[in-house]
């Protein structure tokens, strides 16, 4: 890992030269809409991703900010009781599936052919066609919302029966909605594994891969293996609502319960497909911030394959209320605490690199380490419900809504946040304004927890999710979350800002603007040239 | 090119590994079934009678047996236990009925689908007889007695003292008679 950068740095300038020689023989690039509509260049779709995943979080977003308004004051005040339900149901939907699953597969599409010294991605017609795809998705299931009956209303874990007997007309769109988001995500994943197994310049061995590129790689095979299961549970649902089937009607000899296995077999690898990718990303940062190499490197590897492995083991720990016998709650309690331990080793790793070194708190870091200490506290609220007795009390209360804002608020997208720091001098070429970074992020990491912290203790005393009414006793405290969700969704116009006043403006970046960066994409000018790496880079 | 062909290679393998993956979504269902029937732990029934053999019943060990009727909410139907609860001898064979009063002017099918708690005890509840194996069908206002006979295994294991038995009616008038029982409604 460490000896990569600095011989490949040699290559900047005949690489640079390479690429505008490069160039010169394409024939004119389409501009204007057609570019991005017809483009197969990695980086371009790796923008179009990252842009169509932050339009989707600000969509998400304002879907949350309705949904903090109805729950300023108890009492039903602005929207109707369906229409709450819509909001957090789409809500979740489209930040689980529109803002971080594409995000990471922009920042794959960027990075991964630039860290491992490959020209572009090894399937680029079908990467141009998993990206163009999702805004399809995207617009069926908002425009479900319009329907007669309303879109979506049970939640987006769409448990049985309220997606089949219950569900509103529309839930077909929402079906075939997920159909398309499956499809989009498999042929990413495909594209990941094909390109990393098969295009990494000659000495790049598996374990000189940058953690980034690990990480992406074992995220790929979960989605190859989960995504498919949730494309035929929403395939059930579909045939039971509309064709008389009975997979989840007792009544047909089917059983309700049998649906929340399956979902939760897809849907608890789904949560490490969100932070796995993360994790690559902190271990990038804080090395560079910290001035010395990733403590433990092949150990990160080793637990983050094991993270994927026990991730199949472990589905049941959403699903301890619904009556399971003894034996198979202690089966799934243990696996759950299990999956702790390499969590932990991830944890003692970034902060040992961080131990005496010389660390610099750019934004980058500053949201690496506000990842690594709150993702950390979510990961607490985990291992709290993971004790099956307790669980009993905390299941469906806003306990379990802090837990999972936690590791994916401040952990996955936090994550990304750090990213897109990190990299935007690479991608734009000038440096953000390191003053609005700052502001950015310290009026995110305090709004954040005004929001979500406060959500353990309403959970605790027993406040339901999913509810749009609440006891008067909880009042206080929800106009507390209310006003720090406010304040966290109006940071992030911040970052717009942020990213627009880079991309037009800024001081000009060197190629290498970090110091203690390390990779191959630094050895690139910045901007990155359209055309990267069409000699592989010697790595030694 | 030899890139071009692992590239072909590891694509279908991936392709192959989706697809595979997508099937196994479905596999999950039978699956499912045959795992709680085998380790007797959803609170499923058989849907079929067993038959009672002349056995020693066990007078010093007594079991509540409690039942339980719950209506899905487009049945037109009231639906009772003539007993909420009883005590019984393991081994011993036990009568008792349901009541369904059809509260609607329209003839309408139900179908009861039990369900024993803990779900463990399920193996050990054996009916001999129960209106849960067929449909019922009841005419405008009509009303019916429904019957029950049962007895508990005497294996039961020690740690269970209660089994609740739970049946909830469902409507099926729409679904017509063929499909539910083809569907192997009265597990
Ligand atoms: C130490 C690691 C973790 C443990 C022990 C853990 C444990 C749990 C448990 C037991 C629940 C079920 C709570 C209930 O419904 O009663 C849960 C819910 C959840 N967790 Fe985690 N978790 C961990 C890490 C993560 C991570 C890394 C993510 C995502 C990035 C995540 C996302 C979620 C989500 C989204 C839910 C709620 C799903 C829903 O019902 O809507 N968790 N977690
Ligand atoms: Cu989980």
């Amino acid at each position: 890992m460490t000896s990569t950068t600095h011989d490949a740095q040699d290559n900047i300038e005949p690489e640079h030269n390479q690429a505008d020689h490069h160039d010169d023989h394409h024939e004119a690039m389409p501009t204007g809409i057609k570019r991005w509509l017809f483009t197969t260049n990695h980086k371009d779709i790796g923008t179009l991703y990252l842009w169509f995943s932050f339009i989707m979080f600000l969509t998400g977003g304002a879907m949350a900010m309705v949904i903090r308004a109805e729950l300023f004051q108890p009492g039903l005040q602005l929207v109707e009781p369906n229409f709450f339900n819509q909001m957090t149901t789409v809500h979740g939907l489209i930040m689980v599936f529109g803002a971080v699953m594409p995000a990471f597969t922009g920042l794959a599409n960027w990075l991964i052919p630039m860290m491992i010294g490959a020209p572009d991605m090894a399937l680029p017609r079908m990467n141009n066609w998993s990206f163009w795809i999702l805004p399809f998705a995207f617009a069926i299931l908002l425009s479900s919302l319009f329907m007669e009956g309303g879109g979506p209303n049970f939640g987006w874990t769409f448990y049985a029966p309220l997606s089949t007997t219950y569900s509103p007309d529309s839930t077909a769109l929402f079906v075939f909605s997920v159909h398309i988001m499956g499809m989009s995500s498999i042929m990413g994943a495909i594209n990941v594994v094909v390109t990393i197994v098969n295009m990494r310049a000659p000495g790049m061995t598996w374990m000189k891969l940058p953690l980034f590129v690990w990480t992406w790689l074992i995220t790929a095979f979960l989605l190859i293996a989960v995504m498919p299961v949730l494309a035929g549970t929403v395939t059930m649902v579909l045939t039971d609502k509309y064709f008389g089937t009975s997979f989840f009607d007792a009544a047909g000899g089917g059983d309700p319960v049998m649906f929340q296995h399956i979902f939760w077999f897809f849907g608890h690898p789904e949560v490490y497909i969100m932070i796995l990718p993360s994790f690559g990303i902190i271990s990038a940062i804080v090395p560079a911030f910290s001035r010395k190499p990733l403590f433990g490197y092949s150990s990160m590897v080793y637990a983050t394959a094991s993270i994927a492995i026990l991730s199949f083991l472990v589905w049941a720990h959403h699903m301890f209320t619904t009556g399971m016998p003894v034996f198979a709650e202690l089966f799934f309690m243990y696996c759950t605490m299990l999956i702790a331990v390499p969590t932990g080793v991830k944890v003692f790793n970034w902060v040992a690199t961080m131990w005496r070194g010389s660390i610099s708190f750019e934004t980058p870091m500053l949201f690496a380490v506000a990842f690594i200490i709150l993702f950390t506290i979510g990961g607490f609220s985990g291992l709290m419900l993971a004790i099956t007795p307790v669980d009993f009390q905390y299941h469906d209360t806003y306990f379990v809504v802090a837990h999972f804002h936690y590791v994916l608020v401040t952990g996955a997208i936090f994550s990304i946040m750090a990213a897109a720091y990190y990299w935007l001098p690479k991608w734009t070429g000038n440096m953000y304004d390191e003053k609005w970074g700052k502001i950015h992020f310290w009026t995110s990491v305090i709004s954040v927890n005004v929001l979500f912290f406060p959500m353990h203790f309403l959970g605790l005393a027993g406040m339901p999710r999913r509810i749009p009414d609440y006891a008067v006793q909880f009042a206080d405290v929800n106009q507390i979350v209310s006003i720090g969700g406010f304040a966290f969704g109006l940071s992030q116009l911040i970052f717009l800002y942020v990213v627009i006043k880079c991309i037009r403006s800024g001081e000009k970046a060197e190629a290498k603007p970090w110091d203690g960066a390390e990779g191959l994409e630094w050895t690139l000018p910045s901007p990155a040239p359209y055309h990267s790496f069409s000699t592989p880079p010697e790595i030694k | 090119m030899e890139k071009a062909e692992s590239n072909k290679k590891l694509i279908s393998m991936l392709i192959a590994g989706a697809i595979g993956m997508f099937g196994f979504g479905f596999a999950l269902v039978p699956l499912y079934d045959v795992l709680c029937e085998q380790l007797g732990i959803n609170g499923k029934t058989s849907s079929t009678a067993s038959s009672y053999q002349a056995m020693t019943i066990d007078k010093s060990r007594t079991v509540t047996v409690e039942f339980m009727a719950q209506i899905q909410s487009d049945m037109p139907w009231e639906f009772t236990p003539e007993m909420k609860r009883m005590q019984v001898h393991p081994g011993e064979l036990i009568r008792t009925n349901f009541k369904a009063i059809n509260l609607s002017t329209e003839e309408t099918l139900g179908q009861a689908i039990p369900s024993v708690s803990p779900g463990q005890g399920a193996a050990y509840f054996n009916k001999t007889e129960c209106f849960c194996f067929n449909q019922q069908r009841l005419t405008a206002k009509a009303s019916a007695e429904l019957p029950l006979i049962f007895f508990v295994d005497p294996d039961l294991p020690e740690s269970i003292s209660t089994l609740t038995l739970s049946y909830t009616l469902y409507n099926i008038t729409d679904r017509g008679y063929v499909d539910a029982i083809e569907q192997g409604a009265a597990r």
